[in-house]
């Protein structure tokens, strides 16, 4: 892959409980990431939108309401149907060990769940797109 | 007098030379002040106990709000709840009340606090997720089904839907027989604290004050029992700030509100002594301690001084107290039940007046029942088996505490004229000045305990398990959605459609006006209104608040 990783970290749902989305907005961007943050209550539609509209390589859910399931379900249907299979979505958030494999198999590429270390996600996507 | 304290100050430094005390390790407070190894007589020269300090129950009320404190009665055990259906937190209240919980706290889920009909498609999925769904009165009426409305003190986490709730619940009284000014319990209300924190607004903050202080200003008159602000420093820490910030940032909010309701022509007297707060505690035990009491000292001069209170009632700062969830780890989760004894330890030595622990299995879901009972239970085994509630204010007099208390006082003062810097709390909040402070503080934290410089007890050090697999956790009800979709669609079903648009017309007018809109909300309600349909209206003349993103 050429240049920088571009990733778009999202708030899905009616949650506002950011602490963690900064915090991993911020990690990206000092791992040298391009990111964008696109702020509280967007709807699926508006995540695929802006995923597309900003040409990301890497979409970031961040969940703590435990609608990550439907949400998450509906952000990857929304990317597929605009031929946005390409891009990678990953998850964080209150997410119990059980539903990970589900969340798997929707499509999510990885999954961090609260008690990840900010490291982790960011060196997920460095291997991902070999930039180790 | 003025020797005395020299020697005192002289025999302390010898001391600390002899004892090598520059060469021990240094030990820094959250809000970024050294402590010092051992606290003397010197260093608490500054304080006057009669002005500084004095007797529980009277001003500064450094030592506690009441004369008798516990010995009178102990904190009120409250435990956030709500999931599902009304139906659902029905039973689950009625379960926690056979546990022997006095009052009840209603959580409600997000489509609720963000004004949203349950059959709305954009919202399905976080109908009865993490609290119970409220779309209409009757969703009111089933959940308070066979509870003494007027005995039982009830507690909304409700802030941008504080008004239309109040609304909601006044009707429903009234249907079970029960009068406003018999009603008893808190409501957040506390929205300027939801544009830095949590995120649950939707007009901008002019209008969302104007509807606060329309709940305040309707409580003050007809609700006497009735607390209007439970506003939540817990919000500040939880999003990444340290105490002194959440003390500072919440009571120039809290001034605001004050400031609001008094250009209404109330009388300060009127309505402060029914003004709450809700503070953070945690393992930091003797900072939250000191934070209380700093916090329970200021608030008392800042309401007499600056506003000029006359009664001793408008100064005392009552206040709840919940530890910090952000404390608890998602590894070991069992050790969370440690690190919530000690915060609840810290609360019962700061004199709180009630108090709420997260449950364990916070990182992972909501409560389950044996969860929720173990947080309940704590706070049992400290009132009723250990000695902190046998006297007053038990570390007062201490150099230590005293010290310490004075030193937050200070720092929250500092951030109090920060804010006044920034342009005043609503300014800070609009432009997301108080919001990047934290998420960067957030930030910072994070990276410290990821580098070993904080110490997480299993997270980042002695750490030996990794994942949890085998607790049990609470699943979401599936079927609250479709109860949900069914009962609203009854509703409109069965409702006089004419008297709703026609409360609803009303509702636009009085809120394109300066008048107070409960009166309306508590006539749309009573027509079985839905949630949507109100917030439709108020969006309509209000508009929708734009959030600030910088990071």
């Amino acid at each position: 892959m050429e240049g920088r990783i571009r990733v778009l970290v999202a708030k899905p749902g009616l949650d506002g409980h950011d602490r963690g989305a900064k915090i991993i907005a911020r990690a990206f961007r000092d791992a040298g990431m391009e990111v964008i943050y696109t702020g509280l209550k967007q709807t699926p539609k508006m995540i695929v939108n802006a995923a597309i509209q900003e040409d990301v390589d890497v979409v970031g859910l961040s969940i703590l309401s435990s609608a990550h399931l439907g949400l998450s379900r509906k952000v990857i249907d929304g990317l597929r149907e605009k031929g946005a299979k390409e891009v990678v979505v990953i998850a964080g958030g209150v997410i119990p060990e059980r539903d990970i494999p589900r969340l798997k198999e929707l499509g999510v590429q990885e999954v961090f769940p609260s008690g990840t270390p900010i490291g982790a996600p960011v060196e997920f996507l460095k291997r991902y797109f070999n930039k180790l | 007098m003025e020797n005395d304290s020299k020697i005192l100050v002289e025999e302390k430094d010898n001391w600390a030379k002899k004892s090598n005390v520059a060469k021990a390790k240094k030990f820094q407070t959250s809000f970024g002040n050294d402590l010092d190894v051992l606290y003397t007589p010197a260093d608490i020269l500054e304080i006057d106990y009669s002005k500084d300090l004095g007797f529980p129950g009277q001003f500064p009320f450094t030592r506690g709000v009441y004369p008798l404190m516990y010995r009178q009665r102990p904190w009120d055990i409250r435990q956030y709840a709500g999931f599902g259906s009304p139906e659902d937190t029905n039973h689950r209240w009625k379960k926690l009340l056979s546990h022997g919980q006095r009052s009840l706290s209603l959580a409600c889920d997000l489509s609720t606090q963000l004004g949203y009909d349950s059959d709305d498609p954009e919202i399905e999925d976080e109908v009865g997720r993490v609290g119970c769904a409220i779309d209409s009165l009757r969703d009111m009426e089933i959940l308070f089904e066979g509870l003494p409305m007027n005995r039982l003190p009830t507690s909304f986490n409700m802030n941008s839907q504080a008004a239309l709730i109040l609304a909601m619940y006044i009707a429903t009284a009234e249907k079970y027989g029960v009068k406003p000014s018999e009603l008893s319990g808190t409501m957040a209300n506390d929205i300027l604290t939801e544009y830095v924190t949590r995120g649950t607004w939707i007009f901008p903050p002019k209008p969302s004050l104007r509807l606060a202080t329309d709940v305040a200003e309707y409580c003050t008159k007809y609700m006497p029992r009735f607390y209007p602000f439970n506003l939540r420093g817990v919000l500040f820490c939880e999003a990444g700030g340290e105490i002194s910030q959440e003390v500072g940032y919440l009571f120039s909010n809290a001034c605001t509100h004050v400031e609001d309701l008094v250009s209404r022509g109330l009388e300060i007297d009127e309505f402060a002594s029914k003004i709450s707060f809700f503070f953070i505690v945690g393992t930091r035990i003797f900072e939250h301690v000191a934070k209380i009491r700093a916090a329970r000292r200021l608030w008392a001069r800042i309401i007499k001084e600056r506003f000029g209170a006359k009664e001793e009632a408008s100064m005392r700062m009552r206040c709840t107290v919940m530890h910090q969830a952000s404390e608890f780890a998602a590894i070991e989760p069992e050790l969370n039940l440690v690190r919530g004894a000690y915060g609840a330890l810290a609360g019962a030595l700061a004199g709180c007046q009630a108090m709420w622990l997260p449950a364990i299995d916070e990182h992972f879901a909501i409560p389950t029942e044996k969860t929720s009972r173990l947080a309940i239970m704590t706070q049992q085994v400290l009132i009723e088996e250990t000695d902190a509630l046998g006297t007053v204010d038990p570390l007062g007099g201490s150099y230590f505490i005293e010290r310490l208390t004075s030193e937050i006082e200070k720092k929250i003062q500092e951030r109090m004229k920060e804010v006044e810097k920034f342009g005043g709390s609503m300014e800070a909040i609009e432009n997301g000045t108080l919001q990047k402070i934290l998420a960067d503080r957030a930030y910072r934290i994070q990276k410290e305990i990821e580098a070993g410089k904080r110490t997480v007890v299993g997270v980042n050090k002695y750490r030996v398990e990794e994942r949890v697999k085998d607790m049990h956790f609470h699943e979401a009800n599936p079927t609250a959605l479709h109860i949900q979709i069914k009962r609203i669609k009854e509703v409109r079903a069965e409702r006089d459609s004419a008297s709703v648009s026609k409360s609803l017309e009303k509702l636009r007018k009085a809120a394109m006006g300066q008048e107070n809109l409960m009166p309306y909300l508590i006539d749309a309600t009573k027509a079985y209104a839905t949630i949507g349909e109100v917030n439709q209206v108020l969006k309509e003349v209000f508009g929708e608040f734009r959030e600030p993103v910088n990071i």
